[in-house]
């Protein structure tokens, strides 16, 4: 489809919003220059996260604490935590790719909330800003990621309140984001558009939305008691005043497990959209997928206190979040039965796009497996707070989530500038990736078995060798994402011009131009009642499996 | 690549939006409303957590008096009640009458802050001196908080919805809308703090 | 689907079967089992393991058959077959996984069971108005061994745990003993009292496979029955602060001759039934 643009006249031009690339450093209400604000400012802080990623595997190349002094590696695990967590991985699989797509999917010109959606993005710079700063300025949080106190409130204070801050910054932004996706995909639908006829992403972001407005609050709640704590020695969580350290991981875990699905739903939405274009297949069981996204969203909120077996829980808590835990394992099985269906006698092209979204696949059964296996109580109380967990959700939130940012980024990267990325570099990237990355995570499974603990900066020389095998995967890592920072910038510039549609695919994004019009589209948005209508029947397959004659659904 | 430009429907479409969003910006004020209510949600199931396990230490002041709060119940039950008024009267385009409402609801909102301050200053016990003391002050400071914030958007819904000048009309109801929603918000959470913190 | 097909699909099933089934029994992952505990670990590992390679190396082998069977060769323009569901696939796909994970939850649970997890708490103060906190033992493993009444049929040695910035104290009431190292004897059950100090830490001994969270004014109880002897690591394994990797103290597990011997050169009062 080509797209017809209406001769440019200058007094249309909204004086408030900049045209040309300064407007990705404006308040800009366009959902797609928000949705790219998102990606590069997140990419940003991937890299800062893998920095600190890359310290760590430094420092425990050695068994002894010599890379950085001991209380530095604390602050530096603790940074790499928050950074990746709240400043990569969730700003980009909902803000980033939610903003750029959602508003195509349900046939809308923008978000329900452009300027809200202004204000959400606009949070995150600077609380990124603050609590990298803290770093430099007093000395960053040393309690990891989780703050547990008594720990958090007996470090240094001051690098703690700024991370608080920052995270309850982060957290706001990401309640308003939520606000505004499940506003948009139930109230702004395009008139005849019905809910079971929205690409799955659709689905997926409803969800995750649902429990980033469930659950993010609690953690924020929780902040700013814990910040009492600290500031004004209130003693909530304080045994020492009276308090109770426990009921803080209960409302810690309330928020930071669903946050988890918070960070991987999306990249199963982001999936479901790449895999049937590229196979040249309808995605296999559309319903099914729904409800066990559903289901998924509401057993991922009873099954929080799965990380606190040690933590004195009494046994029936335990024999119960073991049982729901476990059932999470249903409904994602679905999924991935799904997809593997859906891959199953399809046309595959073995591009990028579709390389990363398997190694996705395959990295994620293997981090789902562990986690049932930590889901058991017996299991976890050996190797809870050991590199087991450790190489547990670096496999699902790097080779699940990260993975499916790469590939979404192979897919949507013409869609977004208009122009083809390099392919060879593409496949080149993706293995050096996976090979890296199973380097690197594997080896730590081990690790946990046998006596490693978390969170520390020394640990026994019998674990030297497994240890810099692993680090040597971080290095084959951090060198992969130079190819890929290499084909980004080049292909923007003098990439081959895709076109509209390269990869003839059929949902609403591509039914424009390529890069879409401020807009979305000229004219009226199209109908799409059938986002994976690809495919050919079977006496059509038949033929076309002897005579190779051009049969793709899509060519109008 | 970014010379495309806006397409003619655009101007219309952003002048149309206050009125035709005026639903979606209630759906969205509701969704936040949920998560805010969320955030009392973590503190009760905190407050009764404390209660269940942590035993007061035994030297340790906490006792409550019923009279105030239950009055403090009284009159933000009331302003609820007086706030659906002022909206009816806003719908019949009484203006006046919607005004008189308003401030009556703004007062009984001050009222409230009044008499919890009264209640802050003469407990028997301080932000820090126990678990559940800092519990209460916490919880019910941040609910006050919230109370503060109600009354401070009535009374600029109240100057907003002077019959000459004022921009909420029955046209445009949307902010007294959204400003009574948060009000009975308030009020119900209140309910909930009042039986779990004064009751139980 | 022809009948010799699905002969093939049912051979390679029994295949992938028995050798994640090999993999599972065959590959040791783990350190010596030095408790009683260990060995029942052991046992649900090895299922586990078995359960978990035969799902994985599935998955991988369908996804690297899709990827290779159906993937676009040169000169090809189709699209594939429009199949977008089956309910029976579904319903299966469903089912076999809810009936796995309902087996590892209930497997698991008699695990735990065995380990003496699942023994009721005594839960002395649940009354607010009761002001012994001390009576308020939280979740651990087995029941907690009342100190006071060492003479009684339970026969375990009761050892209480002092966990502090950065460092282990062991505590034996029987003959006041205080030691930085833990000292049991083979063969006995010894009963844990844990408490922290200041911060949260972790008492584990990954030949024992427990851990229990050491945890500031919530004492926690910890059982378990040495049955190598030898010397091991006790890790901390719960963030307490820059020194937190050097936390460090061991257990030495002796035949109950020797326990005796350390014991009485130890002891501060003497104790008759020693
Ligand atoms: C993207 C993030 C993500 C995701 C999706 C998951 C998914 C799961 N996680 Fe994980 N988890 C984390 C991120 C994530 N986790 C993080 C960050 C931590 C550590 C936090 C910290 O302490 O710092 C953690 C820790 C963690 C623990 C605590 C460990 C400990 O500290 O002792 C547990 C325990 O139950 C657990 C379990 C699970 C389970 C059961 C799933 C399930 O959802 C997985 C389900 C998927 C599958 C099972 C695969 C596909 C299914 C099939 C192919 C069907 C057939 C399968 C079977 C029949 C088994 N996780
Ligand atoms: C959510 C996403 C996420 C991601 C993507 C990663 C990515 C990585 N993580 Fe992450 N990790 C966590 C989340 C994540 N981690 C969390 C939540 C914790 C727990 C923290 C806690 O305990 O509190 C943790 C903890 C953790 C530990 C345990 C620390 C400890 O317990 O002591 C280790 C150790 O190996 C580790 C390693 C790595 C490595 C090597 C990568 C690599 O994959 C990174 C690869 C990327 C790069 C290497 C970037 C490449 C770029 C450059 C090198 C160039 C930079 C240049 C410029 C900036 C100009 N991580
Ligand atoms: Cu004590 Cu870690
Ligand atoms: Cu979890």
């Amino acid at each position: 489809m080509t797209a017809a643009i209406p001769p440019t006249s200058d007094e249309q031009l909204d004086h408030l919003q900049p045209t040309g690339w300064l407007r990705y450093f404006s308040f800009s209400l366009d959902h797609k220059v928000i949705g790219l604000q998102y990606l590069v400012c997140g990419f940003i802080f991937y890299l800062i996260g893998g920095l600190l990623g890359g310290a760590i595997r430094i420092e425990l190349a050695s068994p002894m604490s010599d890379f950085m002094a001991r209380d530095v590696y604390n602050q530096v695990l603790t940074l790499h935590g928050t950074v990746m967590i709240f400043l990569w991985i969730v700003p980009v699989v909902n803000g980033a790719f939610g903003n750029y797509l959602i508003p195509f999917y349900v046939g809308a010109r923008d978000m329900a909330f452009p300027r809200l959606n202004a204000v959400a993005f606009w949070m995150i710079p600077p609380a990124g800003l603050m609590l990298i700063s803290s770093y430099f300025i007093t000395g960053a949080a040393q309690s990891g990621w989780t703050a547990y106190p008594p720990l958090s409130i007996t470090t240094p204070a001051a690098g703690q309140i700024l991370w608080i801050l920052s995270v309850l910054f982060l957290g706001g932004s990401s309640i308003f984001g939520g606000i505004n996706f499940i506003a948009t995909i139930l109230k702004l639908r395009r008139p005849g558009l019905k809910l079971m006829q929205l690409p799955m992403y659709c689905w997926a972001m409803l969800g995750t939305s649902i429990l980033v407005v469930l659950s993010t609050p609690v953690l924020a709640g929780t902040l700013i008691l814990l910040s009492f704590d600290i500031v004004v020695h209130t003693g909530f969580f304080n045994p020492g005043l009276g308090g109770n350290a426990v009921v803080y991981q209960h409302l810690f875990w309330f928020y930071s497990h669903p946050a988890v699905y918070i960070m991987v739903l999306p990249a199963f939405g982001l999936v479901s959209e790449i895999l049937p274009a590229h196979c040249r297949k309808p995605l296999f069981g559309y319903t099914t997928m729904v409800y066990s996204i559903m289901t998924i969203v509401v057993l991922g909120l009873v099954v929080w206190a799965h990380h606190m077996f040690t933590s004195g829980t009494p046994p029936w808590m335990r024999l119960f979040f073991t049982i729901a835990t476990s059932f999470i394992a249903v409904p994602t099985g679905i999924k991935f039965f799904n997809w593997l269906a859906t891959l199953w006698g399809g046309r595959i092209s073995l591009n990028s796009a579709v390389l990363f979204s398997c190694g996705f696949i395959v990295n994620f059964v293997f981090g789902g497996i562990t986690g049932v296996m930590l889901a058991q109580v017996p299991f976890d109380i050996h190797v809870h707070d050991t590199y087991f967990v450790v190489a547990h959700f670096h496999y699902v939130v790097y080779g699940g989530s990260v993975f499916v940012i790469f590939a979404a980024i192979y897919h949507w990267y013409p869609k977004i500038t208009g122009r083809m990325l390099n392919e060879h570099l593409g496949r080149f990237h993706f293995l050096i990736t996976f090979i890296g990355f199973n380097l690197c995570f594997a080896p730590q499974h081990w690790l946990g078995l046998n006596g490693m603990p978390r969170r520390v900066a020394e640990y026994d020389p019998q674990f030297t060798f497994i240890n810099q095998l692993s680090s040597a995967g971080a290095l084959l890592m951090a060198l992969s994402t130079l190819p890929f920072l290499w084909n980004v910038v080049q292909s923007a510039i003098n990439g081959p011009i895709a076109g509209d549609n390269p990869w003839k695919a059929l949902t609403p994004e591509w039914l424009t131009s390529s890069p879409p019009p401020v807009e979305n589209w000229t004219g009226e948005a199209p109908l799409v009642t059938e986002p994976y209508g690809y495919g050919v029947t079977e006496e059509q397959f038949q033929k076309t499996a002897t005579n190779n004659s051009d049969r793709r659904s899509s060519d109008q | 690549m970014t010379t495309l430009t806006k397409v003619n429907h655009d101007s219309d479409q952003h002048a149309a939006e206050n009125h035709e969003h005026a639903d979606h910006r209630l759906f969205g004020l509701a969704t936040f409303l949920v998560a805010d209510g969320m955030t009392f949600a973590g503190f009760f199931v905190a407050y009764l957590t404390f209660r269940a396990v942590n035993p007061l230490l035994p030297d340790a002041v906490y006792e409550l008096e019923l009279p105030l709060p239950t009055l403090n119940t009284v009159l933000l039950l009331v302003s609820s009640a007086t706030f659906h008024r002022a909206g009816q009267a806003l719908k019949r385009d009484q203006a006046e009458q919607c005004q008189r409402w308003l401030l009556l609801t703004a007062g009984l909102g001050l009222a409230f802050l009044a008499s919890q301050m009264v209640e802050y200053f003469t407990l028997p016990f301080g932000l820090t001196d126990n678990l559940y003391a800092s519990t209460f002050y916490a919880v019910t400071g941040f609910h006050g908080l919230h109370v503060t914030l109600g009354a401070l958007m009535i009374l600029i819904v109240w100057w907003q919805s002077r019959s000459s000048g004022g921009r909420i009309t029955s046209q445009n109801p949307f902010p007294l809308e959204a400003a009574e929603l948060y009000w009975h918000f308030v009020d119900g959470i209140w309910v909930i703090l009042f039986i779990i913190f004064y009751l139980l | 689907m022809s009948i010799p097909s699905i002969i093939r699909i049912l051979l390679l099933g029994i295949i992938l079967v028995l050798g994640g089934l090999w993999i599972g029994q065959n590959v040791n992952l783990l350190p010596v089992d030095a408790s009683l505990n260990a060995a029942v670990y052991d046992e649900l590992f090895r299922v586990l393991f078995s359960i978990g390679t035969i799902l994985f190396l599935g998955i991988l082998g369908l996804v690297l058959f899709s990827l290779i069977k159906f993937r676009r060769r040169p000169g090809q323009q189709g699209d594939g077959l429009a199949l977008e569901g089956n309910l029976s696939l579904e319903v299966f796909w469903t089912a076999v996984p809810a009936v796995v994970v309902l087996f590892i939850g209930l497997y698991s649970f008699d695990i735990y069971d065995r380990m003496g997890g699942m023994v009721p708490l005594n839960h002395g103060a649940h009354d607010h108005q009761q002001m012994d906190m001390q009576q308020n033992i939280w979740g651990g493993i087995g029941a907690n061994v009342e100190v006071s009444n060492t003479d009684n049929a339970l026969a375990a040695l009761p050892v209480e745990v002092t966990a502090l910035q950065y460092a282990f104290l062991f505590h034996y009431p029987k003959g006041d003993i205080i030691s930085g190292e833990l000292h049991v004897p083979k063969g006995q059950l010894v009963s844990l009292r844990l408490e922290a100090k200041d911060v949260i830490h972790a008492f584990w001994v990954p030949e024992f496979r427990i851990k229990q969270d050491v945890i500031p004014g919530q004492p926690t109880v910890l059982n378990f029955t040495a049955t190598k002897t030898g010397r091991y690591s006790i890790v901390c394994a719960e963030l307490c602060g820059p020194y937190h990797g050097s936390m460090r103290s061991a257990v030495v597990v002796d035949e109950a001759d020797d326990y005796n011997t350390w014991f009485s050169n130890n002891a501060k009062t003497t104790v008759s039934e020693a």
